[in-house]
C-alpha cells in the first residue's frame, strides 16, 4: 500500500506533459530536453534564436488537475488508495448472482461518499494551488520588446528577454545583471527569500554591459551568452558572454536570481538567464512529496493484515463450507438443490470463499479513511481557529495547510529549526555596555516591572524615536561629559561601515550591512554622536550638537580572521587616531600593558553580557604618531598594491599597527529573540523534543542564539564543534567527539557507582583511550595537508549500544563544509550516533539543501519524526523534506509558508502546536482508530460465527440495511465526534506537564500491541453478540408461544444489542462528554431505532414488497421482555471485563494523564484555585533578572558583527558606492526578557546530575590571555587530541612558548571538563576559531585540554587520595591553585 | 464533575487590543472568533474512572442481575414442556416403516402413531410445535429463494416469479405458486392428538390452528392475489411446488378462510427458523372453561401422517407440547445466565475493593511526577 501511494508521483511526467502542452506549447518539449541540456545559450533580445532550444517559460505551475483532467486524473489517483480498489473488485463481485450475498448497493454507497468526500478536498486543494500559482505568474514585469519597454505578466516572460526592475521589486526569474542606474553597474539585493541571509548583497554587471545604462543601447545589445544548465547551486554561476567578438566571465556576482528583492537600487536591468522551473530558487525547492503520518503507514499494514485476516476467514469457511455440502448439502438437496453452475463441493466452497469475501469486508472499513479525514479536517480547523496561536501584532493566525498530518504533531522527536526570522526577529538593539570599568544597561531597580524608557529628544533633536534604553546613568555620564563616554560613543559614530542617508534635515536613515552595526551607530547617535555622511575620504558627525568632520585616513576592514575592524581617522585638531572594535578574545590581547586592570573589570563584564546572550564586542582606541601614520600608510600602500599574497600582507600591516591599544569598554547587543524562544524551547525539550538549528549564519552567531535562546547553557558537560576541512578531519573530530561523551559518561556513571575509586579508574580509562587516538588525530588532521603515510583507520563500527545510554548534557556544534563531509554515506552512521547522543546539535553556514538532507538523514536512520520550522525560501527544501514543515509567516516572504504543512507567526506558537494540538490530535486519533476497528471487527465477526450455524453458506446475521447503515449512520457520528472533539486534559495542563507529550513520541496509544488488544476485545464481542442470543432465542418463545428463533428476530436481536453494546463502549472511551457528544451518541441511538422501525414499517413493505422482507419484524422483535433480557445480558457481558480491566489499570498502574485528569477532578471538588499553575508564567509575565545567577558561568561568548562581510571597506575608501537611494531600518523592538527559563531547566536537571556551581572560579584567566594565547592550527577541536604538533600553517609563535600559558589556562579548563565540565566547553566555544584553516589564537585553549591531561590526572588522584569529598571540590581546588 | 469552562477574560482583553491595532477598523483584524467551540472550551462532563464510580456500579450490576436471575430461573422452572421424537430412526420407533419407505410417489399417505405419558398435568393454554434438526432454514440460498411480491398476492409476480426462486421458479411450463425452495419444503406432516382416559378410550384434543402466525405476516405479508374471493380462479394458470401433493388454495380443505397464501401452517413455515434446529408452533390448545388442566396427567396417543422426509439428510422430527410463561417458554439459559453474571460482577465488585485498597498509589502521592 505504501508502495502503491508513490505511484502518482512517478506516473505524473506521464500525465503532466500533455497537460502541460495543452497550457504552454514550450513546456511540453522542455520535459526531453531538459534530460539533454548540457550547455544554455542565450542571445539578448532575439527571442526567435532562442525559441530554438525551448527553454523552460517563467510560467510556474504547482497544481495538479485542471478542469478536464481532474475527473480522470483524480479517480485514478484514489483508485491507487489499495482500500479503494477493493471496495471496486468487491463491487463487481456482488454482482456475480452465485457468489452476492448482499446487495449491491452495500457497497456502493460508502464507496460513492468515499470517493467524493475525497475528489472535492482535493479539488479544493488545487484549486488554492491555482490560485496561488496565477498569483505569482500574473505579477508585473517590465520588459524591453523592440527598443520599448512593456509591461508583460511574469509568465510571459521568455529566456533572452531584457527586464527592467526597479527598487523593493521581486526579480522575476534569474537574470544576468546588464546595467544599473548606481555607479559601476552596482546593485543591492536583498536574498532572504532565497537563503534566509537578511543583509543586503552588492551585485554588478560586466563593465561593457553597465556602460551600456538605459534602455535605447541595450534595446540593441545583442551578445550571447554561453552558460551551465539550470542547477540548484545558489551560490555559483558560470558562463560566458559573448558581445562583439569578445568573451566576457560571468559569475556568480553577475547574477540576480529569482526571488531576490532590489534595494536601495532605482532601477536595474537584466537579461533573462533561466526562467520558471530552471531557476535556482525552483531547482532548489525540491520535489513536492506526499506526506503520509507514521499512522498512516500503520494504518495501512494493519489493513493488509486484515486483509489477510479475511483471506484466512474466508478460506476457513470455505473449507468448512466444502466439508459441510460434502455432508451434509448433497444430501440435503430435495429441499435445496445446488445452484445450476454448482456440481460439486469444492466448486461450491470456491464461490463460498468469494461470498464471504464480500460479507466479511467490513472489517476492512470503507469508511475508515475517509472518517480519518475528517477528523483531521477538524483538527486542522482547531487550529486555524486557535486564538492562542493568533498574532495581533501581525493580523495572522495559525493555518493548517495540510490536512493530513495533524496526529503526526503529536509524535515529534526531532525539530529542525533556522535561526534568522525564526528564533530570532533579526533585530538587534543596543543592550548594555561597560565604559572604563562601569557598567551600564543593567536595569537599576529589578522589581521594577516596567523601567522607564529614556527619552532622547529633549537632549538630542537627531536622535532615533525606535531606539530603548533604559539606564539613565550612562545618559547622565554622557551629559556630564565623561570623556571615556564621550570617547566610547565617538568610535561608536567613527569606526563603521554604515551609509547614511538624510532625506530632510534631521532625518537620518542608516543603512548598514549588518544590524548589529546599524543599532551600534543608532546608539551613539541617540547618546548625542550623530553619524551624518561620509565621504571617500571623511565621516562628517554632530558630536553633542556641534558638527565635526573627521578625515578619513583608512578602513581596516573586518574579516572572519581578524574578526575586528579599526578606522584611522584625523580629527579636526589633526591628531591622528585609531579606533577598533572587535571580538573580545581578539581585541584583549592587542591592548596596552597598562590596561590590566581595566581589562580585568572590563572581562568580568563581557562574561556576564555573554552569560545573558548578548552578542559582545571590545572597543579600543590607539594614538597615532605622525610619523608612525607615515610609514605604516607606506607599508599599507605596498601591501595594497601586491599582487600575491595581498590579503595576507594586508593582514600584517593591520596586525601591525592595531596593537598596544587603550580600551574603552565593551558593548553588548542583544540579537532580539522572538518572544517566548527560550520558553518554548524549554518545554519542547522537557516534552523530550530535540531540537537542532539550522541556519546560513556563521558559527559563533549560531553559538550565540544557541545560549541566548538557552539551546545551549552553561550547564552542558560539553560543547562539541566540528569544523573540519577534510574527510578525515571531520571524521576524526566526530570520533573524538563520541570518545569523549562515553567517556566523560562512564566516569559520571562511575563517579555515580562506585564513588572514588570508580572515577579515578574511570578517568584514567578514558586516558589511555584517548592517547590512541590522538596518534590517529595528528596524522589524519596531517592528512589535511600533504598526503597521507598510512590509509585513514577503518571507522570503528558505531558503537550504538553505547552511544544509546550517553547521560549528562552534550552540545554538537557542525559547520557546513564539514556536514558536508558528515553527511556522505560512509560517514552518516558515525554522524547521526555522535549527534543524536547530544541534547542540542547546531549546523551553522549549512545551505537549503544540506538543511534538507539532515533532515533525511534522520529520517532515515533514526525512524522519528522530524520537524522543519523555518521562514524563508532556503528552508522550503528542509520544510518539505521533514515529516512536518512548519513555515514562520514572518517579513521573509512567503515562500516558506507555501511550501510548509502548518504556518504561523511566532515560533512561541510551536509548543501549542505540538503540545497542545498534535497532543491532541495524536490522542484523538488513536482513540478514533482503537475504536473503529474494534466495533468494525464486533460487527463482522458475527458473521464468522453465523458461518457455523448455516452451513456455510455466507448468509449474513443482520438485515441488509443495517449492514448498509451500520457503518455510516449508526455508529459513524459518536466516534467521529470523540475523534474530533475529545481531551484527556486540559491545554493548560499540557502545557503545564510536557511530559504528557512522550506517549506519542513511543507511539504508545496506537500500536500493534494496541490493535490486537482492540481486535481481542471486537472478536470477544462478537462472540458474546452471537452466542447470547444463540442460546436465549433457540429455545424461547414469545408470550404468544410463537418461537422466537425466527431468523429475523434473531437479527433484529443481534442488531440491537451490537448497536447497544458499540454505543457504550465508545460511551466509555469518550472522556470529554460535549453537548455535540451527547447529541451524537444519543442521537446515533435513536436514529437507529427510528431507521429500523421505519425500514420494517408496513408502508415501505407495501411499496417494495421484495426490498424490505422485514416488515413487522422490530415492532414484534422488540416488544418482548426476552429480547430486551438478552440485550442487557449481551451488554453486560461485553462491558463488565472492560470495565474492569480499565479501573485496574488507571487504579493500579495510572498514565500520567490520569493523574493529571484525577487531579483536576480533586481539584475541582475541592474547589480550590490552582495552584501551580505555570499557565501564567508561561504568557512571560516575565522577572527579569531570576536565575540569571545560575547561568552566568565563565562563557564568553563574543560576536562581532555576524552578518558582517569582507569588502565593504574597500568600497566606501572607492568611494563607489556613495549614491545611496531610500533605506529602512528595522525597528527596535521592547526588549523583552526570558531568563526564568533557567530555573526551569534547572528543575530538569536536578533529576539526572547536579550541575557544579563553581562557575565563579572558572572565569578566564587573564594571565594566560595577556601572555598572548599562540594560535593553534587545529581550529576546531575542543577537545584538543594534537597537544604538540601544530599541524597545518603556523602563525609564528612558537609553540614552546605557550606551554607555561596551556599549562595554567588548561589546568584551569580540565578541572572544569570533569566537575565543571560545561564552563570548559562554553569556553572553548566562545574561543574556538571560525571556520578558517588559519589557526587563530582560541584554537589554543582547546588543544591545551590534552596537553595537560597528565597533569589533571595526577592531580586528580592526588586530591583523591587526599580525601577530598568529590569531584566538586577538585574543581575547586585546582582553580584554586590556578 | 462538569469541567469548568475557562476564563475567556483575557482573550477578549487581547481582541479589542488586535482590533484597535488594526488601525480603526481600517484592516479587518483575522482574529479567530472566541466561541467556546472554535477554541475548543466547551463545557464538557470528563467521567473518570474512579473507586468511587467504577465499584459501587459493579454492586448495581450485581445486585440487579442476581433477583432477575433468580426470577428467570424460577419462572422457566415452572413451565411444562414435553417433547417427542418421532422421526422413526430406531427400529422399534413406530414411525420407522414411515420413515423407510418414503417415496414422493406414494400417494397414499403413511399413517404411523406415538404413545407418550404426560407425567404432570399441563395447565392453562398448551402449545403445540413440530421441531426439526439438522434443518438448514437458515441457508442462504434457502433464505432468498422466495418471491415477497407473489406472496403479497401481486399478480405479476403470480405469474413470473423472482428470479430467486429458482430451481423451483416454474414447472412443466407454468409459473409456480408460491415459488421458491421455502415454499417447495413445507413441513406437511399432519398431528393429531388423543387422551387415553382412564378407561381406555382415546378422546380427540382440539387443536386451534388459528393465531399461530404473527399478527403482520397475516394480514400485512402475505395476501391472496385478488382478495379472498375465488382462490381457484385467482392461482389459475399456476403450478403448484413440484413436493407439494395438494394446490395452494387447496391447503387447509377445512376452513376456506385458512387457504392460498395466508393459511397459517404456510406462513409459520415461511418465516424461516435462524437455526439449524428450530421448532414451529403448529397448533394450541385451547385452556379448558374449567379447572380442569388443559391437558391433564396421563396417556396419550400422538398421531401422524408421515408425508415429510428429514431421514435422508440425518434430520429429525419432533412435537412438542409446552405452556407459557411472562417470558415466554421454557428457557433455564437466561436465568442461569443472569444469575452467574450478578455474582460475577458482585465479586469482581469485591476483588477490585480488595485491590484499590490494598495497592491504591494514588492516594499516597497526590502529586504529579513531572
Amino acid at each position: 500500500m505504501t508502495v502503491l501511494k508513490d505511484l502518482p508521483e512517478k506516473w505524473f511526467p506521464v500525465v503532466l506533459p500533455l497537460q502541460r502542452r495543452k497550457q504552454k506549447g514550450l513546456n511540453g518539449a522542455k520535459s526531453q530536453k531538459k534530460r539533454t541540456e548540457e550547455e544554455r545559450r542565450v542571445r539578448a533580445n532575439d527571442r526567435e534564436y532562442n525559441e530554438k532550444f525551448q527553454y523552460a517559460s517563467n510560467c510556474i505551475m504547482t497544481s495538479k488537475y485542471n478542469i478536464v483532467t481532474f475527473l480522470p486524473v483524480n479517480l485514478f489517483e484514489q483508485f491507487q488508495e489499495v482500500a479503494n480498489t477493493y471496495f471496486l473488485f468487491l463491487l463487481i463481485l456482488q454482482l456475480i448472482p452465485q457468489i452476492s450475498s448482499l446487495s449491491w448497493f452495500t457497497t456502493i454507497v460508502p464507496l460513492a461518499l468515499v470517493l467524493s468526500i475525497t475528489a472535492v478536498k482535493d479539488a479544493t486543494d488545487d484549486y488554492f494551488r491555482h490560485k496561488s500559482d496565477n498569483q505569482v505568474n500574473n505579477r508585473q514585469s517590465q520588459v524591453l520588446i523592440r527598443g520599448s519597454l512593456q509591461n508583460e505578466k511574469w509568465m510571459n516572460v521568455r529566456v533572452g528577454d531584457i527586464i527592467k526592475l526597479e527598487n523593493n521589486q521581486f526579480v522575476a526569474a534569474d537574470l544576468l545583471l546588464l546595467s544599473s542606474s548606481e555607479p559601476h553597474g552596482l546593485c543591492y539585493i536583498e536574498t532572504a527569500e532565497l537563503d534566509g541571509e537578511t543583509n543586503m548583497k552588492v551585485r554588478q554587471s560586466v563593465s561593457v554591459t553597465s556602460e551600456l545604462g538605459d534602455q535605447n543601447n541595450l534595446a540593441s545589445f545583442d551578445g550571447e551568452v554561453v552558460c551551465e544548465p539550470p542547477n540548484n547551486k545558489l551560490d555559483r554561476f558560470c558562463g560566458t558572454l559573448y558581445w562583439r567578438d569578445k568573451k566576457y566571465n560571468l559569475t556568480n556576482q553577475n547574477m540576480l536570481l529569482r526571488g531576490c528583492v532590489l534595494r536601495n537600487t532605482e532601477a536595474c536591468y537584466g537579461l533573462v538567464i533561466f526562467a520558471g522551473p530552471d531557476t535556482k530558487l525552483m531547482q532548489n525547492s525540491g520535489r513536492t512529496k506526499f506526506k503520509r503520518t507514521s499512522i498512516d503507514r500503520l494504518m495501512n499494514t494493519l489493513v493488509l493484515w486484515i486483509f489477510g485476516f479475511l483471506v484466512c476467514m474466508g478460506v476457513i469457511l470455505a473449507v468448512g463450507n466444502a466439508v459441510w455440502e460434502r455432508e451434509v448439502g448433497s444430501l440435503f438437496q430435495s429441499y435445496l438443490p445446488w445452484d445450476p453452475p454448482v456440481d460439486n463441493f469444492l466448486f461450491s466452497a470456491f464461490l463460498s470463499f468469494w461470498s464471504y469475501v464480500i460479507i466479511l469486508n467490513t472489517v476492512v472499513p470503507i469508511s475508515l479513511y475517509v472518517s480519518v479525514e475528517v477528523i483531521r479536517l477538524g483538527h486542522s480547523y482547531f487550529i486555524n481557529w486557535d486564538q492562542q496561536m493568533f498574532c495581533s501584532q501581525c493580523n495572522t493566525a495559525a493555518e493548517a495547510r495540510t490536512t493530513t498530518l495533524n496526529e503526526e504533531l503529536g509524535q515529534v522527536e526531532y525539530i529542525f529549526s533556522d535561526k534568522t526570522g525564526t528564533l530570532t526577529q533579526n533585530i538587534m538593539s543596543f543592550n548594555k555596555c561597560s565604559i572604563n570599568g562601569q557598567t551600564y544597561g543593567e536595569a537599576t531597580d529589578p522589581l521594577a516591572p516596567q523601567p522607564t524608557r529614556l527619552d532622547f529628544t529633549p537632549f538630542n533633536p537627531l536622535a532615533d524615536q525606535d531606539f530603548c534604553f533604559y539606564d539613565d546613568t550612562l545618559l547622565e555620564s554622557v551629559k556630564v561629559g565623561d570623556s571615556h563616554t564621550h570617547e566610547f560613543f565617538r568610535l561608536l559614530s567613527l569606526c563603521h561601515t554604515v551609509m547614511s542617508e538624510e532625506k530632510s534635515e534631521g532625518e537620518l536613515v542608516y543603512k548598514a550591512q549588518s544590524p548589529d552595526e546599524g543599532a551600534l551607530v543608532t546608539a551613539a547617535r541617540n547618546f548625542g554622536f550623530v553619524f551624518r555622511s561620509r565621504t571617500p575620504g571623511t565621516i562628517t558627525t554632530t558630536e553633542m550638537g556641534r558638527p565635526v568632520t573627521y578625515i578619513l585616513l583608512a578602513i581596516l576592514d573586518f574579516n572572519n580572521i581578524r574578526k575586528r575592524m579599526s578606522v584611522i581617522v584625523r580629527n579636526p585638531e589633526g591628531r591622528i587616531r585609531l579606533y577598533c572594535k572587535g571580538a573580545d578574545t581578539v581585541l584583549l590581547e592587542r591592548l596596552h600593558p597598562c590596561n590590566q586592570e581595566l581589562m580585568n573589570i572590563t572581562s568580568d563584564h563581557l562574561n556576564e553580557y555573554a552569560a545573558d546572550g548578548l552578542r559582545t564586542l571590545a572597543l579600543a582606541y590607539r594614538d597615532v604618531s605622525e610619523d608612525e601614520w607615515e610609514t605604516w600608510s607606506e607599508s599599507h600602500r605596498c601591501a595594497d598594491k601586491a599582487t600575491n599574497c595581498r590579503d595576507d600582507r594586508l593582514a600584517a600591516a593591520y596586525e601591525e599597527i592595531e596593537q598596544d591599544m587603550m580600551l574603552l569598554g565593551a558593548t553588548a547587543i542583544e540579537d532580539k529573540l522572538q518572544e517566548g524562544v527560550p520558553e518554548t524551547i524549554a518545554v519542547l525539550s522537557l516534552a523530550n523534543i530535540k531540537i537542532w538549528v539550522l541556519t546560513g549564519d556563521k558559527q559563533e552567531t549560531a553559538v550565540n542564539i544557541g545560549y541566548s535562546c538557552k539551546m545551549l547553557t552553561d550547564d552542558m558537560t560539553e560543547v562539541f564543534i566540528i569544523s573540519g576541512h577534510t574527510v578525515q578531519s571531520v571524521r576524526q573530530e566526530l570520533r573524538r567527539a563520541r570518545d569523549r561523551m562515553i567517556e566523560l559518561s562512564r566516569s559520571r556513571d562511575g563517579e555515580k557507582e562506585e564513588g572514588m575509586e570508580g572515577w579515578a579508574e574511570a578517568g584514567f580509562m578514558g586516558n589511555g583511550f584517548r592517547e590512541g587516538q590522538d596518534g590517529d588525530s595528528a596524522a589524519a588532521a596531517a592528512g589535511g595537508g600533504k598526503q597521507l603515510q598510512c590509509p585513514p583507520p577503518p571507522p570503528p563500527p558505531p558503537s550504538n549500544n553505547l552511544m544509546d545510554n550517553i547521560s549528562g548534557e552534550f552540545a554538537l556544534v557542525i559547520n557546513g563544509h564539514s556536514l558536508a563531509h558528515a553527511l556522505e554515506a560512509d560517514m552518516e552512521t558515525e554522524f547521526v550516533s555522535t549527534a543524536c547522543a547530544c541534547k542540542a546539535v547546531i549546523c551553522c553556514r549549512v545551505t537549503p539543501l544540506q538543511k534538507a538532507q539532515v533532515v533525511e538523514l534522520i529520517k532515515k536512520h533514526k525512524k522519528a519524526v522530524t520537524l522543519a520550522i523555518g521562514d524563508g525560501a532556503n528552508d522550503v527544501s528542509m520544510i518539505k523534506s521533514a515529516h512536518i514543515g512548519v513555515g514562520i509567516s514572518g517579513q521573509e516572504g512567503i515562500q516558506a509558508v507555501l511550501a510548509s504543512d502548518y504556518s504561523f507567526a511566532q515560533f512561541r506558537f510551536l509548543q501549542r502546536l505540538l503540545l497542545v494540538h498534535g497532543r491532541w490530535s495524536y490522542l484523538r486519533m488513536c482513540r478514533f482508530l482503537c475504536y473503529f476497528f474494534y466495533k468494525n471487527f464486533a460487527f463482522t465477526m458475527v458473521h464468522f460465527w453465523f458461518g457455523f450455524f448455516c452451513g456455510f453458506s455466507a448468509q449474513t446475521v443482520y438485515d441488509q440495511y443495517f449492514i448498509t447503515l451500520y457503518n455510516i449512520v449508526y455508529t459513524s457520528l459518536p466516534v467521529l465526534a470523540m475523534g474530533i472533539f475529545d481531551q484527556d486534559v486540559p491545554d493548560k495542563r499540557s502545557l503545564e506537564y510536557p511530559k504528557l507529550y512522550e506517549p506519542g513520541q513511543l507511539n504508545l496509544l496506537f500500536n500493534k500491541r494496541e490493535f490486537f488488544i482492540c481486535i481481542a476485545q471486537g472478536i470477544y464481542t462478537s462472540v458474546v453478540l452471537f452466542f447470547v442470543p444463540f442460546a436465549v432465542l433457540s429455545d424461547a418463545t414469545q408470550s404468544t408461544g410463537v418461537p422466537l428463533a425466527d431468523y429475523q428476530t434473531f437479527a433484529v436481536t443481534t442488531a440491537t444489542a451490537l448497536v447497544i453494546v458499540v454505543s457504550v463502549q465508545i460511551a466509555l472511551d469518550t472522556g470529554f462528554w460535549t453537548v455535540i457528544n451527547h447529541v451524537f451518541v444519543w442521537g446515533s441511538l435513536g436514529s437507529y431505532f427510528t431507521i429500523m422501525f421505519a425500514l420494517h414499517s408496513q408502508t415501505l413493505f407495501r411499496i417494495f414488497p421484495n426490498q424490505f422482507h422485514f416488515v413487522g419484524s422490530a415492532q414484534s422483535t422488540l416488544l418482548q421482555p426476552v429480547v430486551w433480557l438478552t440485550i442487557a445480558l449481551a451488554t453486560a457481558i461485553c462491558i463488565v471485563p472492560v470495565l474492569a480491566f480499565r479501573f485496574l489499570k488507571v487504579d493500579l498502574k495510572p498514565q500520567l494523564s490520569d493523574t493529571v485528569r484525577y487531579t483536576q477532578l480533586v481539584r475541582q471538588k475541592k474547589r480550590k484555585p490552582i495552584g501551580r499553575s505555570v499557565g501564567g508564567a508561561w504568557r512571560g509575565a516575565s522577572s527579569v533578572s531570576e536565575g540569571r545567577l545560575g547561568a552566568r558561568g565563565g562563557s564568553r561568548r563574543s560576536g562581532y558583527a555576524f552578518a558582517h562581510q569582507e569588502g565593504f571597506g574597500e568600497l566606501i575608501t572607492s568611494g563607489k558606492n556613495m549614491r545611496l537611494s531610500s533605506l529602512a531600518l528595522a525597528t527596535f523592538a521592547s526588549r523583552h526578557s526570558s531568563s526564568w527559563i533557567d530555573t526551569l531547566r534547572r528543575k530538569k536537571h536536578t533529576h539526572t546530575h547536579t550541575p557544579p556551581s563553581a562557575s565563579g572560579e572558572c572565569s578566564p584567566a587573564p594571565s594566560c590571555i595577556s601572555g598572548s594565547v599562540p594560535p593553534l592550527s587545529n581550529s576546531s577541536s575542543v577537545l584538543g587530541g594534537s597537544q604538540d604538533t601544530p599541524i597545518e600553517e603556523e602563525t609564528g609563535t612558537p609553540p614552546a612558548q605557550n606551554a607555561q600559558c596551556d599549562l595554567t589556562s588548561s589546568t584551569q579548563t580540565q578541572a572544569a571538563s570533569e566537575a565543571a565540565a560545561p564552563q570548559a566547553s562554553a569556553q572553548a566555544v566562545t574561543l574556538t576559531a571560525g571556520r578558517t584553516h588559519v589557526g587563530d589564537s582560541p584554537g589554543g585553549w582547546a588543544a591545551t585540554l590534552g596537553t595537560v591531561q597528565e597533569a589533571l590526572f595526577g592531580r586528580k588522584s592526588r586530591a583523591a587520595a587526599s580525601n577530598s569529598p568529590g569531584p566538586p571540590s577538585v574543581a575547586k581546588d585546582t582553580s584554586q591553585i590556578v | 464533575m462538569m469541567a469548568s469552562s475557562y476564563n475567556a477574560k483575557e482573550e477578549d482583553g487581547h481582541h479589542s487590543g488586535a482590533s484597535s491595532h488594526g488601525g480603526a477598523g481600517a484592516v479587518k483584524s483575522k482574529k479567530p472568533d472566541n466561541t467556546a467551540f472554535k477554541q475548543q472550551r466547551l463545557p464538557a462532563w470528563q467521567p473518570i474512572l474512579t473507586a468511587g464510580t467504577v465499584l459501587p456500579a459493579f454492586f448495581v450490576i450485581g445486585l440487579i442481575f442476581i433477583p432477575i436471575g433468580i426470577g428467570l430461573f424460577v419462572s422457566s422452572n415452572n413451565i411444562k414442556e414435553f417433547e417427542i421424537d418421532y422421526t422413526g430412526v430406531g427400529e422399534s420407533s413406530p414411525c420407522h416403516s414411515c420413515a423407510k419407505n418414503f417415496s414422493w410417489n406414494s400417494t397414499t399417505p403413511c399413517l404411523c402413531s406415538v404413545d407418550f405419558t404426560l407425567e404432570q398435568p399441563f395447565e392453562s393454554n398448551v402449545f403445540m410445535y413440530y421441531g426439526l434438526s439438522n434443518f438448514y432454514q437458515n441457508h442462504r440460498r434457502y433464505v432468498k429463494s422466495r418471491d415477497d411480491s407473489q406472496l403479497n398476492g401481486d399478480r405479476s409476480a403470480l405469474t413470473s416469479p423472482s428470479k430467486e426462486c429458482e430451481p423451483y421458479r416454474t414447472s412443466e411450463g407454468l409459473p409456480i405458486a408460491p415459488c421458491g425452495a421455502i415454499a417447495n419444503s413445507l413441513f406437511n406432516d399432519t398431528l393429531e392428538l388423543y387422551h387415553i382416559d382412564a378407561n381406555g378410550t382415546s378422546n380427540s384434543i382440539p387443536l386451534v390452528k388459528k393465531g399461530i402466525a404473527w399478527w403482520t405476516d397475516k394480514h400485512v405479508k402475505f395476501r391472496n392475489p385478488g382478495g379472498n374471493g375465488n382462490l381457484t380462479v385467482a392461482f389459475q394458470g399456476t403450478n403448484k411446488p413440484v413436493n407439494w401433493r395438494r394446490p395452494v388454495y387447496e391447503l387447509d380443505p377445512s376452513d376456506s378462510e385458512n387457504n392460498g397464501f395466508i393459511n397459517e401452517d404456510f406462513i409459520v413455515w415461511m418465516r424461516t427458523a435462524a437455526l439449524p434446529t428450530f421448532r414451529k408452533l403448529y397448533r394450541i390448545i385451547q385452556k379448558k372453561p374449567s379447572s380442569t388442566p388443559t391437558l391433564p396427567s396421563g396417556k396419550y396417543v400422538l398421531n401422524i401422517t408421515y408425508n415429510y422426509p428429514v431421514l435422508s439428510f440425518d434430520g429429525r422430527k419432533r412435537m412438542i407440547l409446552s405452556t407459557i410463561s411472562w417470558m415466554g417458554g421454557k428457557n433455564p439459559f437466561l436465568g442461569i445466565a443472569y444469575i452467574t453474571v450478578g455474582s460475577i460482577c458482585f465479586f469482581l465488585g469485591v476483588v477490585l475493593l480488595i485491590i484499590h485498597h490494598k495497592y491504591d498509589t494514588r492516594n499516597n502521592s497526590a502529586d504529579i511526577p513531572n
